[in-house]
């Protein structure tokens, strides 16, 4: 008998490489962790097993024992237990390890079952790549050059679907790529709980539709078009318009709201084409919302702020506005983490009050919270707040109308949104950083137009207070600054010391003065993310609930 | 040698003159005594009886119905099912449609007694959506069986309760693999489900231990324990105890269906002599043993059998006792019982088509081989018969069922492929010669379903 190395730890061979692996893993993870590919198509490690498509044949054996006994019976020439190989092919993805357990995918009877799964899904596909979105990321192209025979034997008349059906407000279906791996109807029983879609007709003429009178709608639905592994389901948005070979893709975080989904930006020549999601099993696992997709939009959107002058007059002209009168600072929880420690800095050698606007919405459970800021712990953490934000800034508004406050600088917030009234506005001075115009902008006597998320790099703190990276997607707009080099200029101009903008420098300064940050570089931090101590922050009341992988400190004390 | 005679266990009252569908005759023929002695016994022993009877399912698979009921996770805590597959959809299998026609009670007491056996509290049947007539017949039955205290609340007078309820299918051939069957109970797509980790004894319906048995089977089970299991197991040889119902049909001069004991029967006993032989001036060609999913046979091939003493015998078709292993031995199955004649005026080609239209028709469509396969065997074999076989056609035909075999999630793979496998090994050349034989006379007449 094998012996495991761990308790929780079950051995394996697969095709002769011996590997220690989690109890309850498939074969197909089994596999992959010693570097095979066990090719699949209905197997996703997120959604349950359905074990259709029947692409992860593989043949499974177990060490042979006398029945009476127990004993092992040997191979008397290689000297090792002989093992019984079971004729019949199995599923990998629904085969889970045992001790012991001998696994070939490479054998000639797995090489045949896969040619075999091939050609079957093959011969009614209307192999239309050169026009298919999926061509270049399609599972079958790929199968099909790994694993196929290379040649087609079907002269029979291809089966007739339906080419185009609108599933949904985002998602296009072409029936006649779909191989019904389910996946997405999985998804949508499993995850999104808006059990829409179904097979109807049977056999080969099956076909994946929605249910009568129900559309695909939920937020979640272009995680479908993610997961399908061919190019039947497309997103509305994305279809024809890039092909994904040309598209460069930049790691990223949603900023739509504090769960902070990891994501992938794919652009090309400065333009943003489309986001996906990237898979973090501690945050997203492998989705995102429809609604956090189409955020790049933001980049051209008519209402993004132009230079107007010259960047160095208009930085110049706001320090000197800054320098008179009393000022607060109006912050962002939109902002990264090394711009709220800038903009906390910059508070600070003013003199001035800082605040941020909180912006609440309705959360769903799963990927969205009720916090829209992505980043209010980054203002916790940064010292930019010390206590939770309020949606209105009414200690400010006081403050305007007592005549305390008599110039503002507003990193990116309307103000008008935050319950100030266009009068107050009128009566201060005010100075604007942002990328797009709003009622505070037209306000504003200073304007300097910034970047947004997607044209500059920093970090977010999430609600789990981890730290996520995101990179610089694709250029900045001509003109436009970066918000770190403004606010680092600023300082300068009313006579801060300046310790640099650039990340580097930033993260030097801000691992020596914030504890939570201590040995913290930001090149040091990982893809995933790296959780902080959050103990100082546990007495504050933060709004959001439960959602995929977050749950709020007071039901995680009850539990 | 003629053939013996008939033994009518549970074909007794079936086309018996007088004999009625109605609880009175039933109880006035011995009916439901058997139920009040087997009340009073322990579940265990029932069971215990039923497994050494070593009674095998008649459904198709011929698989051990004591040992099947001994898989059933008994201490989940969870509520056991059973269920009886009525959804007699083998082509040419025609027995639970009688038994469910003329002697419902039959089936009820055998299901009755197998569900106090098994400690059951709710039992189904499950009877195919083209079966509207058995289905109003066995709702009726329930009711009089109920109205007699022999189904629903303290059956027999004793504290054991238990309903039965009848689930009409949509008429697909698949729910009759017993996942299939279950998801279909739910309210499901008949889709069948994966096992591991699904099987029914553990994870049936509604995800609890359960079940699953051939109207026949149960039938047997009120038998056996009406008998004993000693006595039971004298009818019939070892491994294949009781007795069998053949449906015939195709072509020979009677067909009908007859029970005899297991492998006391020979297959050209059955065709020549019970059925009265081929239609006049006809020679038997093939005959399909056990439904249309099962091996076909050609008249006139050998098989070389081993016998237990290491030596060999050699049988014709004709030799082949009509038991479970004797078929199995000759490659082929006992499997339903659907007995399918062809005499040499069929094309062997156009009546695989035939199979073949009906087998892609029937295709759940969950996974990708026997989706795909069967369709494009009925292409390939509807292309042959319309004008257009080409002499490569028999080689690839079977290469495609040799990719679906083995490696689908039920066992349909197996059904739909074997008949094209067996079909082109036994009658290659005709599929090679089809070309010249028929392209210049396609048959326009022949429909496929």
């Amino acid at each position: 008998m094998i012996q495991p190395a761990k308790p929780d730890l079950v051995t394996v061979f697969i095709d002769g490489k011996e590997i220690a692996v989690p109890k309850g893993t498939n074969v197909i993870e089994a596999a992959r962790m010693v570097g095979t590919d066990v090719p699949h198509y209905c197997y996703h490690p997120k959604l349950t097993v359905a074990g259709n498509c029947r692409m992860c044949l593989i043949e499974l054996g177990m060490p042979m024992a006398d029945r009476a006994t127990r004993e092992p019976i040997m191979d008397p020439e290689t000297g090792k237990q002989k093992i019984n190989w079971i004729p019949r092919p199995q599923i990998g993805c629904g085969t889970t390890v045992v001790p012991g357990m001998h696994v070939k995918t490479q054998s000639p009877m797995v090489k045949e079952c896969r040619e075999g799964v091939m050609e079957f899904l093959l011969i009614n596909h209307p192999l239309d790549c050169p026009i298919c979105d999926q061509a270049g990321e399609c599972k079958l192209q790929e199968q099909a050059t790994g694993y196929g025979r290379g040649y087609s034997r079907f002269i029979e008349q291809k089966n007739v679907k339906p080419k185009r059906t609108q599933l949904g407000p985002r998602v296009t279906l072409d029936d006649e790529r779909c191989v019904l791996c389910s996946r997405c109807i999985r998804f949508c029983q499993e995850v999104a709980k808006d059990d829409v879609l179904g097979f109807v007709d049977r056999g080969s003429y099956s076909t994946l539709t929605c249910y009568p009178g129900k559309e695909l709608t939920n937020n979640y639905s272009l995680n479908t078009v993610d997961i399908c592994p061919v190019g039947a389901l497309t997103s509305t948005d994305f279809r024809f318009k890039m092909r994904v070979w040309f598209l460069k893709q930049s790691n990223s975080i949603c900023t739509e709201s504090s769960v902070g989904a990891n994501t992938v930006v794919w652009s090309r020549e400065g333009v943003i084409y489309r986001i996906t999601p990237r898979q973090n099993d501690e945050v997203n696992d492998t989705w995102m919302a429809d609604s956090g997709r189409i955020l790049y939009k933001e980049v051209q959107s008519g209402n993004r702020l132009k230079p107007t002058s010259d960047l160095k007059t208009s930085v110049a002209a706001a320090g000197s506005l800054l320098q008179d009168g009393a000022v607060a600072v109006v912050g962002s929880g939109r902002s990264s983490v090394e711009e709220q420690f800038l903009t906390a800095k910059l508070a600070k050698q003013l003199g001035a009050t800082s605040y941020i606007v909180a912006r609440h919405g309705e959360e769903d459970g799963l990927l969205i919270s009720k916090d829209r800021n992505p980043n209010t712990r980054g203002a916790l953490v940064t010292g930019l707040i010390s206590d939770l934000p309020a949606t209105e800034l009414s200690d400010l508004s006081a403050d305007i109308d007592a005549g305390k406050v008599t110039t503002i600088l507003s990193v990116g917030e309307d103000l008008t949104a935050a319950g100030l009234s266009a009068e107050q506005l009128a009566k201060v001075t005010l100075v604007y950083l942002g990328s797009h115009a709003n009622a505070t902008s037209a306000a504003a006597k200073v304007i300097i137009p910034t970047l947004t998320v997607f044209e500059k790099s920093g970090s977010f703190i999430n609600q789990q207070f981890r730290l996520q990276k995101f990179a610089s997607t694709i250029p900045g707009l001509a003109g436009a600054a970066d918000d770190r080099v403004v606010l680092d200029q600023l300082l300068a101009d009313v006579g801060g010391a300046s310790a640099g903008s650039d990340l580097p420098s930033v993260w030097a300064e801000l691992s020596a003065q914030i504890p939570a940050f201590a040995n913290t570089a930001y090149a040091n931090i990982p893809a995933t993310g790296l959780l902080l101590d959050s103990s100082n922050w546990s007495g504050l009341d933060f709004p959001e609930g439960e959602s995929l992988h977050f749950k709020p400190a007071a039901a995680e004390a009850t539990a | 040698m003629t053939a013996p005679a008939e033994r009518r266990i549970i074909f007794k009252h079936i086309d018996e003159e007088g004999y009625s569908n109605d609880i009175a005759c039933y109880q006035k023929h011995g009916g439901y005594e058997v139920l009040k002695k087997s009340v009073a016994q322990k579940p265990e022993e029932l069971r215990d009886e039923v497994k050494k009877s070593g009674i095998r399912g008649r459904g198709g698979a011929g698989f051990p119905c004591g040992l099947k009921w001994s898989f059933v996770d008994r201490k989940s805590g969870k509520p056991i099912y059973l269920v009886v597959n009525a959804d007699e959809s083998e082509p040419g299998t025609f027995k639970d449609r009688y038994i469910i026609h003329q002697d419902p009670h039959q089936l009820i007491e055998g299901t009755i007694i197998s569900c106090f056996a098994n400690d059951v509290k709710q039992a189904y049947i499950y009877i195919r959506g083209e079966f509207p007539e058995g289905a109003r017949i066995l709702e009726e039955a329930i009711q009089e069986a109920r109205d007699a205290g022999f189904v629903g609340k303290n059956i027999c007078g004793t504290d054991y309760s238990c309903d039965i309820f009848v689930h009409r299918g949509a008429g697909a051939y698949i729910c009759g693999e017993e996942t299939g069957l279950i998801e279909s109970l739910e309210g499901k797509r008949a889709n069948p489900r994966i096992k591991p980790p699904y099987f029914p004894a553990v994870l049936g319906l509604y995800q609890c231990p359960t079940i699953v048995n051939n109207v026949e089977t149960l039938c047997h089970v009120k038998h056996i324990l009406d008998m004993g299991a000693d006595a039971f197991l004298k009818i019939g040889s070892p491994n294949n105890t009781g007795t069998r119902i053949f449906c015939v049909s195709g072509q020979v001069q009677k067909p009908g269906y007859y029970e005899y004991a297991c492998g006391e029967i020979t297959m050209g006993q059955l065709l020549n002599d019970v059925c009265g032989g081929p239609l006049p001036g006809r020679t038997f060609k093939a005959v399909i043993p056990g439904g249309s999913s099962a091996k076909i046979l050609r008249f006139g091939e050998k098989f070389t059998i081993k016998n237990k003493d290491g030596t060999t015998k050699e049988w014709a078709v004709e030799d082949i006792p009509l038991d479970f292993d004797s078929l199995a031995a000759a490659g082929t199955m006992g499997g339903s019982g659907g007995v399918i004649v062809m005499d040499d005026s069929v094309n062997m080609v156009e009546a695989l088509a035939n199979i073949n239209a009906f087998y892609a028709h029937e295709s759940c469509g969950q996974c990708t081989p026997c989706r795909e396969g069967s369709l494009w065997m009925k292409k390939i074999s509807t292309r042959m018969v319309h004008g257009e076989a080409r002499e490569e056609d028999g080689e690839l035909i079977k290469n495609v069922a040799d990719q679906i075999a083995g490696r689908t999630i039920c066992a349909f793979g197996e059904a739909c492929s074997w008949p094209t496998q067996s079909f082109v090994a036994k009658f290659g050349d005709e599929f090679k010669t089809y070309k010249d034989d028929k392209n210049s006379k396609p048959s326009d007449s022949l429909e496929l379903v």
